[in-house]
Protein backbone atom coordinates (compact mmCIF):
# COMPACT_ATOMS: atom_id res chain seq x y z
CA UNK A 1 0.00 0.00 0.00
CA UNK A 2 1.07 3.29 -0.77
CA UNK A 3 0.47 6.55 1.11
CA UNK A 4 0.42 10.05 0.05
CA UNK A 5 2.15 13.01 0.90
CA UNK A 6 -1.44 14.84 1.94
CA UNK A 7 -1.91 11.41 3.97
CA UNK A 8 1.16 11.87 6.14
CA UNK A 9 1.01 15.48 6.91
CA UNK A 10 -2.62 15.25 7.57
CA UNK A 11 -1.59 12.26 10.47
CA UNK A 12 1.17 14.33 11.38
CA UNK A 13 -0.93 17.06 12.05
CA UNK A 14 -3.70 15.01 13.95
CA UNK A 15 -0.37 13.33 16.11
CA UNK A 16 0.91 17.04 17.08
CA UNK A 17 3.90 15.95 15.53
CA UNK A 18 5.78 18.97 13.45
CA UNK A 19 7.70 17.91 10.51
CA UNK A 20 9.62 19.32 7.21
CA UNK A 21 8.87 18.14 4.03
CA UNK A 22 11.56 16.27 3.84
CA UNK A 23 10.69 14.59 6.97
CA UNK A 24 7.34 14.14 5.67
CA UNK A 25 8.55 12.29 2.50
CA UNK A 26 10.46 9.70 4.55
CA UNK A 27 7.61 8.74 6.46
CA UNK A 28 5.33 8.50 3.98
CA UNK A 29 8.01 5.51 2.36
CA UNK A 30 8.66 3.98 5.29
CA UNK A 31 5.04 4.12 6.63
CA UNK A 32 3.89 2.28 3.03
CA UNK A 33 6.44 -0.02 3.48
CA UNK A 34 4.90 -1.30 6.92
CA UNK A 35 1.17 -0.81 5.56
CA UNK A 36 2.71 -3.14 3.04
CA UNK A 37 2.99 -5.81 5.88
CA UNK A 38 -0.20 -4.68 7.78
CA UNK A 39 -1.95 -5.04 4.03
CA UNK A 40 -1.37 -9.18 5.10
CA UNK A 41 -4.78 -8.53 7.59
CA UNK A 42 -7.17 -7.63 4.75
CA UNK A 43 -6.70 -11.46 3.73
CA UNK A 44 -8.39 -12.57 6.54
CA UNK A 45 -11.82 -13.85 6.52
CA UNK A 46 -13.13 -12.79 10.14
CA UNK A 47 -17.00 -12.96 9.86
CA UNK A 48 -18.61 -13.59 12.93
CA UNK A 49 -15.34 -13.44 14.96
CA UNK A 50 -15.96 -11.14 18.48
CA UNK A 51 -12.92 -8.39 18.45
CA UNK A 52 -10.59 -9.00 21.23
CA UNK A 53 -9.66 -5.82 22.90
CA UNK A 54 -7.75 -7.41 25.94
CA UNK A 55 -6.20 -10.39 27.01
CA UNK A 56 -8.08 -11.62 30.02
CA UNK A 57 -11.93 -12.27 29.42
CA UNK A 58 -12.69 -9.62 32.98
CA UNK A 59 -15.09 -6.80 33.86
CA UNK A 60 -13.81 -3.88 34.40
CA UNK A 61 -13.63 -3.13 38.37
CA UNK A 62 -15.55 -1.07 40.88
CA UNK A 63 -14.08 1.24 43.76
CA UNK A 64 -15.48 2.83 46.66
CA UNK A 65 -15.92 6.28 46.02
CA UNK A 66 -13.58 7.76 48.25
CA UNK A 67 -9.97 10.21 48.32
CA UNK A 68 -7.55 7.85 47.67
CA UNK A 69 -4.85 10.83 46.67
CA UNK A 70 -3.52 13.76 48.58
CA UNK A 71 -2.87 17.08 47.49
CA UNK A 72 0.80 17.14 45.57
CA UNK A 73 0.43 20.02 43.89
CA UNK A 74 4.27 21.35 45.01
CA UNK A 75 6.16 18.22 44.07
CA UNK A 76 4.79 17.45 40.42
CA UNK A 77 4.67 21.42 39.64
CA UNK A 78 8.51 21.01 40.75
CA UNK A 79 9.28 18.91 36.97
CA UNK A 80 6.94 21.11 35.02
CA UNK A 81 8.30 22.98 32.36
CA UNK A 82 6.95 26.89 33.36
CA UNK A 83 4.69 27.16 36.28
CA UNK A 84 3.68 30.63 37.78
CA UNK A 85 1.38 31.05 41.30
CA UNK A 86 0.64 27.12 41.51
CA UNK A 87 -0.45 27.49 37.72
CA UNK A 88 0.94 25.39 34.47
CA UNK A 89 1.72 28.31 32.20
CA UNK A 90 1.23 27.85 28.04
CA UNK A 91 1.41 30.16 25.23
CA UNK A 92 -2.06 32.60 25.12
CA UNK A 93 -5.18 30.54 24.10
CA UNK A 94 -8.16 33.29 24.44
CA UNK A 95 -8.06 36.88 23.41
CA UNK B 1 29.99 -13.54 45.01
CA UNK B 2 28.99 -12.59 41.87
CA UNK B 3 28.19 -16.11 40.36
CA UNK B 4 25.97 -16.84 43.40
CA UNK B 5 22.49 -17.84 42.76
CA UNK B 6 19.98 -14.84 44.38
CA UNK B 7 19.45 -16.90 47.15
CA UNK B 8 22.91 -18.51 48.51
CA UNK B 9 23.74 -14.34 48.58
CA UNK B 10 20.16 -14.05 51.01
CA UNK B 11 21.66 -16.38 52.88
CA UNK B 12 25.20 -15.26 53.15
CA UNK B 13 24.18 -11.68 53.84
CA UNK B 14 21.42 -13.14 57.03
CA UNK B 15 24.65 -14.86 58.22
CA UNK B 16 26.51 -11.72 58.23
CA UNK B 17 29.33 -13.39 55.91
CA UNK B 18 29.27 -10.42 53.93
CA UNK B 19 27.40 -7.01 54.23
CA UNK B 20 24.80 -5.25 51.85
CA UNK B 21 26.87 -2.40 51.73
CA UNK B 22 29.92 -4.73 50.57
CA UNK B 23 27.78 -6.35 48.15
CA UNK B 24 26.33 -3.33 46.66
CA UNK B 25 29.95 -1.63 46.60
CA UNK B 26 31.12 -4.36 45.01
CA UNK B 27 28.45 -4.14 42.21
CA UNK B 28 29.07 -0.29 41.72
CA UNK B 29 32.84 -1.05 41.32
CA UNK B 30 32.14 -2.83 38.36
CA UNK B 31 29.50 -0.05 37.31
CA UNK B 32 31.99 2.61 37.56
CA UNK B 33 34.72 0.05 35.98
CA UNK B 34 32.15 -1.52 32.82
CA UNK B 35 29.33 0.71 32.41
CA UNK B 36 31.45 3.58 30.13
CA UNK B 37 31.52 1.08 27.42
CA UNK B 38 28.71 -1.07 27.79
CA UNK B 39 26.07 1.78 28.53
CA UNK B 40 23.71 -0.61 30.32
CA UNK B 41 22.52 1.96 33.08
CA UNK B 42 21.55 5.37 31.69
CA UNK B 43 21.58 6.79 35.69
CA UNK B 44 23.36 5.32 39.48
CA UNK B 45 22.97 7.48 41.99
CA UNK B 46 25.78 5.52 44.37
CA UNK B 47 24.91 7.46 47.63
CA UNK B 48 21.41 7.01 47.25
CA UNK B 49 22.34 3.24 46.44
CA UNK B 50 24.74 2.47 49.57
CA UNK B 51 21.86 4.37 52.05
CA UNK B 52 19.39 1.72 50.66
CA UNK B 53 22.64 -1.00 51.60
CA UNK B 54 22.77 0.49 55.02
CA UNK B 55 19.21 0.63 55.80
CA UNK B 56 19.22 -3.56 54.41
CA UNK B 57 22.21 -3.89 57.27
CA UNK B 58 19.92 -2.85 59.81
CA UNK B 59 17.02 -5.05 58.63
CA UNK B 60 19.34 -7.84 58.67
CA UNK B 61 20.74 -7.36 62.13
CA UNK B 62 17.60 -6.58 63.75
CA UNK B 63 16.62 -10.27 62.06
CA UNK B 64 13.47 -9.06 59.93
CA UNK B 65 15.05 -9.33 56.54
CA UNK B 66 13.12 -11.30 53.88
CA UNK B 67 14.57 -13.64 50.69
CA UNK B 68 15.90 -9.78 48.65
CA UNK B 69 16.64 -8.29 51.52
CA UNK B 70 20.44 -6.06 51.02
CA UNK B 71 20.59 -8.02 47.64
CA UNK B 72 21.58 -4.98 44.35
CA UNK B 73 19.22 -4.70 41.30
CA UNK B 74 19.06 -3.01 38.45
CA UNK B 75 15.41 -1.72 37.35
CA UNK B 76 14.68 -1.08 33.64
CA UNK B 77 14.05 2.88 33.34
CA UNK B 78 10.58 2.68 31.90
CA UNK B 79 9.49 2.37 36.40
CA UNK B 80 9.27 5.78 37.83
CA UNK B 81 11.63 5.07 41.32
CA UNK B 82 10.69 8.16 43.86
CA UNK B 83 13.72 10.83 43.30
CA UNK B 84 15.06 8.78 40.78
CA UNK B 85 15.62 10.11 37.43
CA UNK B 86 13.00 8.18 34.63
CA UNK B 87 13.70 8.83 31.26
CA UNK B 88 12.31 5.76 29.66
CA UNK B 89 14.92 6.21 27.23
CA UNK B 90 13.85 9.48 25.67
CA UNK B 91 14.91 12.90 24.93
CA UNK B 92 11.16 13.92 26.03
CA UNK B 93 11.76 13.07 29.69
CA UNK B 94 15.62 13.55 29.87
CA UNK B 95 14.50 15.84 33.40
CA UNK B 96 12.02 13.63 34.67
CA UNK B 97 12.78 12.85 38.42
CA UNK B 98 9.54 10.79 39.42
CA UNK B 99 7.50 12.35 42.46
CA UNK B 100 6.61 8.48 43.27
CA UNK B 101 7.17 5.24 42.88
CA UNK B 102 6.14 2.74 40.54
CA UNK B 103 4.42 -0.80 41.99
CA UNK B 104 7.50 -2.86 41.20
CA UNK B 105 9.75 -0.09 42.20
CA UNK B 106 7.89 -0.23 46.25
CA UNK B 107 7.65 -4.36 46.10
CA UNK B 108 11.56 -4.39 45.70
CA UNK B 109 12.43 -1.52 47.99
CA UNK B 110 9.29 -3.38 50.52
CA UNK B 111 11.30 -6.71 50.40
CA UNK B 112 14.58 -4.37 51.33
CA UNK B 113 16.08 -4.83 48.11
CA UNK B 114 18.73 -1.94 46.82
CA UNK B 115 18.44 -0.38 43.91
CA UNK B 116 21.84 0.09 42.16
CA UNK B 117 20.07 2.09 38.73
CA UNK B 118 18.05 2.61 35.82
CA UNK B 119 18.73 0.26 33.35
CA UNK B 120 18.84 1.19 29.46
CA UNK B 121 16.22 0.62 26.61
CA UNK B 122 14.46 1.06 23.52
CA UNK B 123 12.66 4.88 24.10
CA UNK B 124 9.44 3.93 25.41
CA UNK B 125 10.22 0.20 25.18
CA UNK B 126 9.94 0.54 21.21
CA UNK B 127 12.57 -1.26 19.61
CA UNK B 128 14.52 -4.67 19.53
CA UNK B 129 17.60 -3.17 19.57
CA UNK B 130 18.43 -0.54 22.32
CA UNK B 131 19.59 1.14 19.45
CA UNK B 132 16.37 3.67 20.08
CA UNK B 133 17.27 4.76 23.24
CA UNK B 134 18.23 8.38 23.35
CA UNK B 135 20.99 7.70 25.81
CA UNK B 136 23.20 5.95 23.19
CA UNK B 137 23.05 2.05 22.17
CA UNK B 138 23.90 -0.94 24.71
CA UNK B 139 26.77 -3.42 23.85
CA UNK B 140 26.01 -6.75 23.54
CA UNK B 141 28.91 -8.05 26.19
CA UNK B 142 29.35 -11.32 24.27
CA UNK B 143 30.62 -9.45 21.44
CA UNK B 144 30.60 -5.54 21.79
CA UNK B 145 30.37 -4.58 18.11
CA UNK B 146 26.41 -6.59 18.59
CA UNK B 147 23.33 -5.51 20.24
CA UNK B 148 22.06 -6.80 23.41
CA UNK B 149 18.51 -7.03 21.60
CA UNK B 150 15.82 -5.02 23.12
CA UNK B 151 14.01 -3.29 24.38
CA UNK B 152 14.91 -4.86 28.00
CA UNK B 153 18.84 -4.31 26.45
CA UNK B 154 20.13 -2.87 29.10
CA UNK B 155 18.95 -5.27 31.80
CA UNK B 156 20.12 -7.91 29.71
CA UNK B 157 23.49 -6.72 28.85
CA UNK B 158 23.98 -5.89 32.63
CA UNK B 159 22.78 -8.93 34.24
CA UNK B 160 25.30 -10.95 31.75
CA UNK B 161 28.20 -8.17 32.59
CA UNK B 162 27.67 -9.16 36.27
CA UNK B 163 26.51 -5.21 36.53
CA UNK B 164 23.55 -6.61 38.95
CA UNK B 165 22.26 -9.61 41.08
CA UNK B 166 19.67 -9.79 38.28
CA UNK B 167 16.85 -6.59 36.93
CA UNK B 168 13.59 -5.87 35.77
CA UNK B 169 12.25 -6.00 32.17
CA UNK B 170 8.79 -5.40 30.61
CA UNK B 171 7.25 -7.28 27.94
CA UNK B 172 4.99 -6.19 25.05
CA UNK B 173 6.08 -7.95 22.13
CA UNK B 174 9.26 -10.03 23.31
CA UNK B 175 11.40 -6.92 25.12
CA UNK B 176 12.08 -9.98 28.35
CA UNK B 177 12.54 -12.65 26.49
CA UNK B 178 14.20 -11.77 22.90
CA UNK B 179 17.41 -9.86 25.17
CA UNK B 180 17.52 -12.49 27.48
CA UNK B 181 18.00 -14.69 24.37
CA UNK B 182 20.93 -12.49 22.90
CA UNK B 183 22.92 -11.93 25.89
CA UNK B 184 22.72 -15.60 27.34
CA UNK B 185 19.92 -15.34 30.29
CA UNK B 186 17.29 -16.26 31.43
CA UNK B 187 13.81 -13.69 31.59
CA UNK B 188 10.05 -14.03 31.74
CA UNK B 189 6.93 -12.43 30.93
CA UNK B 190 4.03 -13.22 33.26
CA UNK B 191 0.62 -13.72 32.53
CA UNK B 192 -0.99 -10.50 31.26
CA UNK B 193 -2.30 -8.91 34.81
CA UNK B 194 0.09 -10.94 37.46
CA UNK B 195 2.33 -7.71 37.86
CA UNK B 196 1.20 -4.25 38.50
CA UNK B 197 1.61 -1.77 35.72
CA UNK B 198 1.09 1.17 38.23
CA UNK B 199 4.27 3.77 37.59
CA UNK B 200 5.11 1.81 34.43
CA UNK B 201 5.37 4.18 31.50
CA UNK B 202 2.86 2.39 28.94
CA UNK B 203 3.67 1.78 25.64
CA UNK B 204 0.22 -0.72 24.66
CA UNK B 205 -1.43 -1.15 28.03
CA UNK B 206 -3.47 -4.11 26.85
CA UNK B 207 -0.37 -5.83 25.97
CA UNK B 208 2.40 -4.52 28.75
CA UNK B 209 3.96 -6.38 31.26
CA UNK B 210 6.61 -6.87 33.51
CA UNK B 211 8.95 -9.19 34.96
CA UNK B 212 11.93 -11.02 36.02
CA UNK B 213 15.06 -11.11 34.24
CA UNK B 214 18.61 -12.97 35.78
CA UNK B 215 20.91 -15.77 35.69
CA UNK B 216 18.67 -19.00 36.47
CA UNK B 217 14.80 -19.67 36.80
CA UNK B 218 14.98 -20.11 40.23
CA UNK B 219 16.27 -16.45 40.71
CA UNK B 220 13.22 -15.37 38.74
CA UNK B 221 10.72 -17.56 40.92
CA UNK B 222 12.40 -15.56 43.93
CA UNK B 223 11.96 -12.00 41.66
CA UNK B 224 8.55 -13.15 41.27
CA UNK B 225 7.22 -14.21 44.20
CA UNK B 226 8.04 -10.14 45.39
CA UNK B 227 6.93 -8.55 42.09
CA UNK B 228 3.53 -10.34 41.54
CA UNK B 229 0.20 -9.65 43.35
CA UNK B 230 -2.87 -7.36 43.44
CA UNK B 231 -2.54 -3.86 42.87
CA UNK B 232 -5.73 -1.66 43.02
CA UNK B 233 -3.76 0.98 41.36
CA UNK B 234 -4.05 -0.96 38.02
CA UNK B 235 -7.46 -2.00 37.01
CA UNK B 236 -6.24 -4.55 34.88
CA UNK B 237 -4.35 -5.92 38.09
CA UNK B 238 -5.86 -9.82 38.58
CA UNK B 239 -7.29 -10.51 41.78
CA UNK B 240 -5.46 -13.74 42.87
CA UNK B 241 -4.38 -15.56 45.43
CA UNK B 242 -0.25 -14.92 46.34
CA UNK B 243 1.57 -18.06 45.04
CA UNK B 244 5.25 -19.58 46.01
CA UNK B 245 6.89 -19.14 42.00
CA UNK B 246 9.45 -21.60 43.57
CA UNK B 247 6.88 -23.99 44.55
CA UNK B 248 7.34 -26.12 42.18
CA UNK B 249 10.93 -25.91 40.99
CA UNK B 250 12.42 -29.38 42.27
CA UNK B 251 9.58 -31.48 39.97
CA UNK B 252 10.50 -34.28 37.98
CA UNK B 253 9.83 -33.96 34.51
CA UNK B 254 8.66 -36.90 33.55
CA UNK B 255 5.53 -37.40 31.55
CA UNK B 256 5.53 -33.27 30.74
CA UNK B 257 3.98 -32.99 27.04
CA UNK B 258 6.25 -30.16 25.42
CA UNK B 259 4.41 -29.08 22.24
CA UNK B 260 6.53 -28.15 19.43
CA UNK B 261 4.74 -25.69 16.53
CA UNK B 262 5.81 -26.55 13.11
CA UNK B 263 5.69 -22.70 12.44
CA UNK B 264 8.15 -21.96 14.54
CA UNK B 265 10.92 -24.01 12.26
CA UNK B 266 9.72 -22.63 9.03
CA UNK B 267 11.49 -20.52 6.46
CA UNK B 268 13.32 -17.53 8.54
CA UNK B 269 14.82 -19.53 11.47
CA UNK B 270 18.76 -19.41 11.48
CA UNK B 271 19.95 -23.36 11.12
CA UNK B 272 22.43 -22.17 14.21
CA UNK B 273 19.69 -21.35 16.51
CA UNK B 274 17.33 -24.25 15.46
CA UNK B 275 20.44 -26.68 15.80
CA UNK B 276 21.28 -25.56 19.74
CA UNK B 277 17.07 -25.35 20.12
CA UNK B 278 16.89 -28.73 18.92
CA UNK B 279 19.08 -30.23 21.00
CA UNK B 280 17.82 -28.68 24.11
CA UNK B 281 14.26 -30.34 23.35
CA UNK B 282 16.02 -33.60 23.07
CA UNK B 283 17.95 -33.03 26.71
CA UNK B 284 14.15 -32.61 27.59
CA UNK B 285 13.41 -36.22 26.29
CA UNK B 286 15.86 -37.29 28.06
CA UNK B 287 14.50 -36.49 31.14
CA UNK B 288 11.21 -38.14 30.37
CA UNK B 289 8.74 -35.47 28.69
CA UNK B 290 7.04 -36.55 25.51
CA UNK B 291 7.18 -34.46 22.25
CA UNK B 292 3.96 -33.60 20.94
CA UNK B 293 3.28 -32.00 17.73
CA UNK B 294 1.40 -28.74 17.18
CA UNK B 295 0.74 -26.23 14.74
CA UNK B 296 -0.50 -22.58 15.73
CA UNK B 297 -1.39 -21.50 12.22
CA UNK B 298 -2.04 -17.65 12.70
CA UNK B 299 1.52 -17.45 13.87
CA UNK B 300 2.65 -15.08 10.53
CA UNK B 301 -0.69 -12.76 11.25
CA UNK B 302 0.97 -11.67 14.42
CA UNK B 303 3.55 -9.63 12.94
CA UNK B 304 0.45 -7.18 11.40
CA UNK B 305 -1.60 -7.35 14.20
CA UNK B 306 0.84 -6.17 16.59
CA UNK B 307 2.33 -3.64 14.53
CA UNK B 308 -1.64 -1.95 14.28
CA UNK B 309 -2.95 -2.56 17.93
CA UNK B 310 0.55 -1.68 19.78
CA UNK B 311 1.09 1.46 17.81
CA UNK B 312 -2.85 2.50 18.28
CA UNK B 313 -2.24 1.83 21.99
CA UNK B 314 0.92 4.23 22.06
CA UNK B 315 -0.63 6.47 20.03
CA UNK B 316 -3.32 7.67 22.76
CA UNK B 317 -0.70 6.68 25.76
CA UNK B 318 2.00 9.26 24.49
CA UNK B 319 -0.58 11.97 23.48
CA UNK B 320 0.37 13.14 27.34
CA UNK B 321 3.56 14.15 26.51
CA UNK B 322 2.35 17.43 25.32
CA UNK B 323 5.18 19.82 27.16
CA UNK B 324 2.94 21.31 29.44
CA UNK B 325 3.01 19.19 32.97
CA UNK B 326 6.27 17.23 32.75
CA UNK B 327 9.30 16.67 30.47
CA UNK B 328 10.24 18.36 27.12
CA UNK B 329 9.52 21.94 25.95
CA UNK B 330 10.59 23.03 22.91
CA UNK B 331 12.52 26.54 23.26
CA UNK B 332 10.69 28.19 20.93
CA UNK B 333 7.08 27.97 19.37
CA UNK B 334 4.60 30.42 18.57
CA UNK B 335 1.16 29.36 19.76
CA UNK B 336 0.06 26.48 22.31
CA UNK B 337 -0.29 24.26 19.12
CA UNK B 338 2.75 25.09 17.16
CA UNK B 339 4.09 24.52 21.38
CA UNK B 340 3.09 21.07 21.22
CA UNK B 341 4.20 19.85 17.99
CA UNK B 342 7.39 21.57 18.32
CA UNK B 343 7.76 19.83 21.72
CA UNK B 344 6.85 16.25 20.40
CA UNK B 345 8.82 16.46 17.07
CA UNK B 346 11.94 17.36 19.56
CA UNK B 347 11.65 15.28 22.12
CA UNK B 348 10.42 12.07 20.61
CA UNK B 349 12.66 9.87 18.62
CA UNK B 350 12.41 8.38 15.21
CA UNK B 351 11.32 5.13 15.73
CA UNK B 352 8.42 6.36 18.52
CA UNK B 353 7.51 9.10 16.23
CA UNK B 354 6.90 6.49 13.68
CA UNK B 355 4.99 4.52 15.76
CA UNK B 356 2.47 7.11 16.80
CA UNK B 357 2.10 8.19 13.17
CA UNK B 358 0.32 4.30 12.55
CA UNK B 359 -1.09 4.38 15.39
CA UNK B 360 -2.85 7.65 14.67
CA UNK B 361 -3.40 6.63 11.32
CA UNK B 362 -5.22 3.29 11.84
CA UNK B 363 -7.15 5.02 14.25
CA UNK B 364 -8.32 7.62 12.33
CA UNK B 365 -12.14 7.91 10.47
CA UNK B 366 -12.82 6.00 8.04
CA UNK B 367 -9.66 3.50 8.57
CA UNK B 368 -10.49 2.21 12.03
CA UNK B 369 -12.94 -0.95 10.59
CA UNK B 370 -10.06 -1.95 7.95
CA UNK B 371 -7.17 -2.15 10.46
CA UNK B 372 -7.67 -1.83 14.23
CA UNK B 373 -11.28 -4.12 14.44
CA UNK B 374 -9.84 -6.58 11.70
CA UNK B 375 -6.44 -6.84 14.01
CA UNK B 376 -8.52 -7.23 17.13
CA UNK B 377 -10.51 -10.30 15.39
CA UNK B 378 -7.21 -11.84 14.39
CA UNK B 379 -6.09 -11.25 18.16
CA UNK B 380 -8.61 -13.99 18.83
CA UNK B 381 -7.55 -16.13 16.32
CA UNK B 382 -4.26 -15.98 17.24
CA UNK B 383 -5.27 -16.50 20.96
CA UNK B 384 -7.75 -19.43 20.05
CA UNK B 385 -4.39 -21.15 18.14
CA UNK B 386 -2.78 -21.45 21.77
CA UNK B 387 -5.75 -22.90 23.28
CA UNK B 388 -6.83 -25.70 20.80
CA UNK B 389 -2.67 -26.11 21.05
CA UNK B 390 -3.00 -26.40 25.38
CA UNK B 391 -5.96 -29.63 24.61
CA UNK B 392 -2.31 -31.73 23.76
CA UNK B 393 0.45 -30.47 25.50
CA UNK B 394 1.57 -28.61 28.65
CA UNK B 395 3.92 -26.49 27.32
CA UNK B 396 5.44 -25.04 24.18
CA UNK B 397 8.71 -24.71 22.98
CA UNK B 398 10.90 -23.12 19.89
CA UNK B 399 13.38 -19.97 19.53
CA UNK B 400 13.06 -16.95 21.18
CA UNK B 401 14.35 -15.29 18.27
CA UNK B 402 15.24 -16.43 14.78
CA UNK B 403 18.72 -15.56 14.96
CA UNK B 404 21.57 -14.43 17.63
CA UNK B 405 22.89 -10.86 18.41
CA UNK B 406 22.89 -9.23 15.46
CA UNK B 407 25.67 -6.21 14.40
CA UNK B 408 25.25 -3.00 15.97
CA UNK B 409 23.49 -0.71 12.74
CA UNK B 410 23.04 -3.82 11.14
CA UNK B 411 19.17 -3.29 10.78
CA UNK B 412 18.99 0.37 11.21
CA UNK B 413 17.60 1.44 8.14
CA UNK B 414 14.43 -0.66 7.60
CA UNK B 415 11.90 -0.56 10.33
CA UNK B 416 10.22 -3.49 8.60
CA UNK B 417 13.22 -5.71 8.69
CA UNK B 418 13.38 -5.24 12.81
CA UNK B 419 9.37 -5.87 12.89
CA UNK B 420 10.03 -9.94 11.59
CA UNK B 421 12.69 -10.17 13.85
CA UNK B 422 9.24 -10.50 16.59
CA UNK B 423 7.92 -13.22 15.21
CA UNK B 424 8.29 -15.85 17.61
CA UNK B 425 7.62 -13.51 20.63
CA UNK B 426 4.27 -11.48 19.62
CA UNK B 427 1.70 -13.93 19.84
CA UNK B 428 2.20 -14.56 23.72
CA UNK B 429 1.66 -10.69 24.31
CA UNK B 430 -1.54 -11.24 22.13
CA UNK B 431 -2.72 -13.91 24.27
CA UNK B 432 -1.84 -12.43 27.34
CA UNK B 433 -0.04 -15.97 28.03
CA UNK B 434 3.44 -16.26 30.14
CA UNK B 435 6.85 -16.75 28.22
CA UNK B 436 10.30 -17.05 29.08
CA UNK B 437 14.12 -17.71 27.31
CA UNK B 438 16.54 -19.75 28.96
CA UNK B 439 20.12 -19.98 27.67
CA UNK B 440 20.44 -23.37 25.63
CA UNK B 441 23.40 -23.04 23.79
CA UNK B 442 25.81 -20.97 21.42
CA UNK B 443 25.43 -20.17 17.73
CA UNK B 444 27.26 -18.81 14.89
CA UNK B 445 29.94 -16.41 16.35
CA UNK B 446 29.88 -18.04 19.70
CA UNK B 447 26.63 -15.84 20.37
CA UNK B 448 24.16 -17.08 22.63
CA UNK B 449 20.67 -18.67 21.64
CA UNK B 450 17.59 -18.73 23.78
CA UNK B 451 15.00 -21.34 24.32
CA UNK B 452 11.65 -20.16 24.63
CA UNK B 453 9.29 -21.47 26.83
CA UNK B 454 5.35 -20.86 26.29
CA UNK B 455 2.87 -22.11 29.34
CA UNK B 456 -0.65 -21.98 29.54
CA UNK B 457 -2.20 -18.96 31.57
CA UNK B 458 -1.20 -18.70 35.08
CA UNK B 459 1.34 -21.62 34.94
CA UNK B 460 4.42 -19.71 35.63
CA UNK B 461 5.61 -22.19 38.39
CA UNK B 462 5.04 -25.03 35.88
CA UNK B 463 7.48 -22.96 33.29
CA UNK B 464 10.07 -22.21 36.37
CA UNK B 465 9.57 -25.98 37.37
CA UNK B 466 10.98 -26.55 33.55
CA UNK B 467 13.30 -24.12 32.88
CA UNK B 468 15.04 -24.75 36.82
CA UNK B 469 15.66 -29.04 35.66
CA UNK B 470 17.00 -28.13 32.33
CA UNK B 471 19.52 -25.57 34.79
CA UNK B 472 19.88 -28.96 36.67
CA UNK B 473 21.18 -30.88 34.16
CA UNK B 474 23.25 -28.41 31.56
CA UNK B 475 25.75 -24.95 32.42
CA UNK B 476 24.67 -23.02 29.87
CA UNK B 477 22.96 -20.46 32.01
CA UNK B 478 26.34 -20.23 34.37
CA UNK B 479 28.84 -19.26 31.05
CA UNK B 480 30.14 -15.77 31.48
CA UNK B 481 31.42 -13.72 28.52
CA UNK B 482 35.30 -13.38 28.09
CA UNK B 483 36.59 -10.69 29.90
CA UNK B 484 33.45 -10.37 32.85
Amino acid sequence: MSLSTTDVEKVARLARLAMTPAEIETARSQLSGIFGLIEEMQAVDTKGIEPMSHAQDVAQRLREDKVTEFNQREAFQAIAPQVEGGLYLVPQVIE
Amino acid sequence: MIESSLSQMGAALRAKKISSVELTQLYLDRIAQLNPELNAYITTRPEATLAQAKAADARIAAGTAEALTGIPFGQKDIFCAKDWLTTCGSKMLHNFVSPYDAHVISQFNNAGAVNLGKTNMDEFAMGSSNETSHYGSVKNPWDKARVPGGSSGGTASAIAARLCAAATGTDTGGSIRQPAALCGISGLKPTYGVVSRYGMIAFASSLDQAGPMGRNAEDLALMLNTMAGFDERDSTSLQRDKEDYARDLNKPLNGLRIGIPKEFFAEGLGSDVAKAVEAAIAEYKKMGAVIVDISLPNTRLSIPVYYVLAPAEASSNLSRFDGVRYGYRAPEYTDLADMYEKSRAQGFGAEVQRRIMIGTYVLSHGYYDAYYLQAQKIRRLIAQDFVEAYKHCDVIMGPTSPSTAFKLGEKGDDPVQMYLSDIYTIAVNLAGLPGMSIPCGFGDNNMPVGLQIIGNYFDEARMLNVAHQYQLATDWHSRAPQGI
